[in-house]
């Protein structure tokens, strides 16, 4: 049926701000081996979320993000975007919308930056003059001078810049899907943390589907809209927001996987703005935080500095209050409540 | 046999160097001929094998037995099907060729790595797609090693060839090995000796230009 195909493609196609994903009792058996490698795998991906997949190595992560864009066959189970079955699309054009990083990044060695970009774009047949612009933009996007890269080979790039292209290329023909497996696995701590930032920024303009994989549970807070903390055969022991999951945890295996610090965490992805904040005045020393900072920030200053109170400045630089240690505390507190309720209100399953 | 003499050895050059010309660039055409052929069935051989195991290792292994057989037992062969002259000759010399290029294809082509290969489907590259603009072009510079290769061995070999009336510089060998003793006996063998060698070295010479321009630069060490 090439007709349907087609058109099950262009409307897959045209939602570049992210489609949705519905992966319906999954399973993938590999040849020659007894138990499952995922086994009744569901889930949902809404337009524009950024799901993680975080689990122990062997657990199943890649196998599941694989079978997305048919680089792994499913055993059973349906799996469709925007509700179209992926099982009846054509393997290859199916892929074209599909933007996909792997963790040994995979550039083509023999392409410059620019043609390494081009590829997907050319598949699809877009002018020259259309590639060129967009080569342009996403290696801006990515900060990469095109002036400096456009032209130079993969093995003339440092590691973390081969990442940058590597994700660049993947959005080259704007797909509204997006697998990534450990994208930024190979780079050292600080490169890593630049790339996830630079990552967050993007999506935030970007808007995908995106699913990524990682065995970083930090990685999946700072990164996740919601995270699924997979066991053995991707099992989905709780697929929730990083808030949530930090909360309350929905068991043994979760909570060993959050490790120490659970609420230095949460505090991580709580700004300053969402405390009650004291008197400016009580703020008596020069010690100052941003509104958009994060509460863990705040704490951090206390105790690096030893003040009994910190200020607080918003955007424009000037004084809008003062944090204290409790004052974090009871935030911290008020953000659980405030969780809690807004879980109830939804009567949302666990 | 005659003593050398190398006044007379000028002196048969600049008598015969039309001659000696015309058989060198014989030799080189019946080289080049068979080479594009080995080329076309080795690549073409290597790209059907290379990802199983056990078919490429029978490619391998044949080409590897052919190559042990004499060049003039298969040259000795060949008369009766094909009879004497140029197509037994390319036919001798493209079976010699076959080896290195189809090994060399076989390595080339498994050298390309995996996650390469895995982001060339995963972007929606068909398996001819990905062969032509991916595989082959990041092996051509192992591949192109295969032919030099080959065109050195296939430059020794062709010589020979003048057994079966073929064509080249073999011709002027013969000559001297069959008229030991007269005046200019030597003066061929030796010429036809000589010939061969330069061939070989400006033939070798390029192929270092060829692979210089036809690889990406993004593949240089
Ligand atoms: N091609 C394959 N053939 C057979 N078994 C495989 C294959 N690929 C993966 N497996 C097995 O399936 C299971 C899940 O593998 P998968 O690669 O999905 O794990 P993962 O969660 O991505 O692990 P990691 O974090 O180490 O990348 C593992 O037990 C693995 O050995
Ligand atoms: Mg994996």
């Amino acid at each position: 049926m090439p007709e349907s195909t087609d058109t099950a493609l262009t409307q897959i196609a045209s939602r570049t701000d992210g489609a949705r994903i519905v992966l319906d009792r999954v399973s993938k058996v590999y040849p020659g081996q007894d138990a499952p490698a995922v086994e009744e795998f569901s889930m949902v991906a809404e337009p524009g979320e950024l799901i993680m997949f975080v689990g122990p190595s062997g657990c199943g992560k890649t196998t599941t993000m694989k079978m997305i864009n048919r680089i792994i066959e499913p055993s059973s189970g349906s799996i469709t975007i925007d509700g179209r079955d992926i099982l009846s699309l054509d393997p290859s054009e199916l892929r074209r919308h599909i933007g996909y990083v792997i963790q040994q990044i995979g550039l083509f060695p023999h392409m410059t930056i620019a043609e390494n970009i081009a590829v997907v774009p050319k598949l699809l047949g877009w002018s020259k003059q259309r590639t060129a612009e967009r080569i342009d933009e996403l290696l801006q996007t990515v900060q990469l001078d095109p002036g400096t890269f456009a032209h130079r080979y993969p093995r003339q790039l440092s590691g973390g810049q081969q990442q940058r292209v590597g994700v660049a290329r993947a959005l080259a023909a704007n797909p509204p899907v997006m697998l990534m497996d450990e994208p930024f696995g190979a780079t050292d701590p600080i490169t890593r943390e630049k790339l996830q930032a630079e990552f967050l920024r993007l999506q935030e303009s970007i808007g995908k589907t995106i699913i990524f994989v990682t065995h970083d549970f930090d990685e999946a807070i700072k990164l996740g809209d919601r995270i699924a903390v997979l066991s053995e055969r991707s099992q989905i022991e709780q697929f929730d927001t990083p808030a949530a999951i930090l909360a309350e945890p929905a068991n043994a295996y979760v909570r060993s996987f959050i490790g120490h610090g659970a609420a230095l965490k949460r505090l991580a992805l709580i700004p300053v703005e969402t405390a009650v904040l004291g008197a400016a005045s009580a703020a008596v020393d020069h010690h100052r935080i941003a509104t958009d900072d994060s509460l863990r920030d705040a704490l951090d200053l206390l105790i690096v500095t030893g003040a009994p109170a910190i200020g607080v400045v918003d955007r424009s630089g000037s004084l809008v209050g003062s944090l204290t240690v409790e004052r974090i505390s009871t935030a911290l507190g008020a953000d659980a409540t405030a969780l809690a309720a807004t879980r109830s209100d939804e009567g949302r399953p666990a | 046999m005659t003593p050398f003499d190398l006044a007379g050895l000028l002196t048969f050059w600049s008598r015969r160097w039309d001659d000696i010309l015309e058989l060198m660039v014989e030799h080189l055409v019946v080289v080049l001929i068979s080479l594009a052929i080995a080329m076309v069935i080795g690549v073409i051989v290597g790209m059907l094998t290379w990802n199983k195991p056990i078919p490429a290792a029978i490619v391998i292994a044949a080409a590897g037995v052919a190559l042990t057989i004499p060049s003039l037992a298969l040259l000795a062969l060949l008369i009766r099907p094909f009879g004497l002259g140029w197509t037994s000759t390319v036919i001798a010399l493209t079976f010699y060729s076959l080896l290195p290029i189809v090994r060399n294809t076989i390595v080339g082509l498994r050298e390309v790595p995996p996650s390469v290969l895995e982001s060339a489907m995963g972007m929606g590259m068909g398996p001819i797609k990905r062969m032509m603009s991916i595989q082959l072009p990041i092996a051509w510079p192992i591949i192109l090693t295969g032919v030099r290769v080959a065109a050195q061995l296939t430059i020794g070999i062709a010589a020979i060839a003048a057994y079966v009336a073929g064509p080249g510089l073999g011709t002027l060998i013969f000559n001297g090995l069959s008229s030991l003793g007269s005046k200019n006996a030597l003066n061929f063998a030796l010429t036809g000796t000589l010939c061969v060698i330069i061939l070989a070295l400006v033939v070798d010479a390029a192929f270092v230009q060829i692979t210089r321009l036809t690889t990406s630069r993004g593949l240089r060490a």
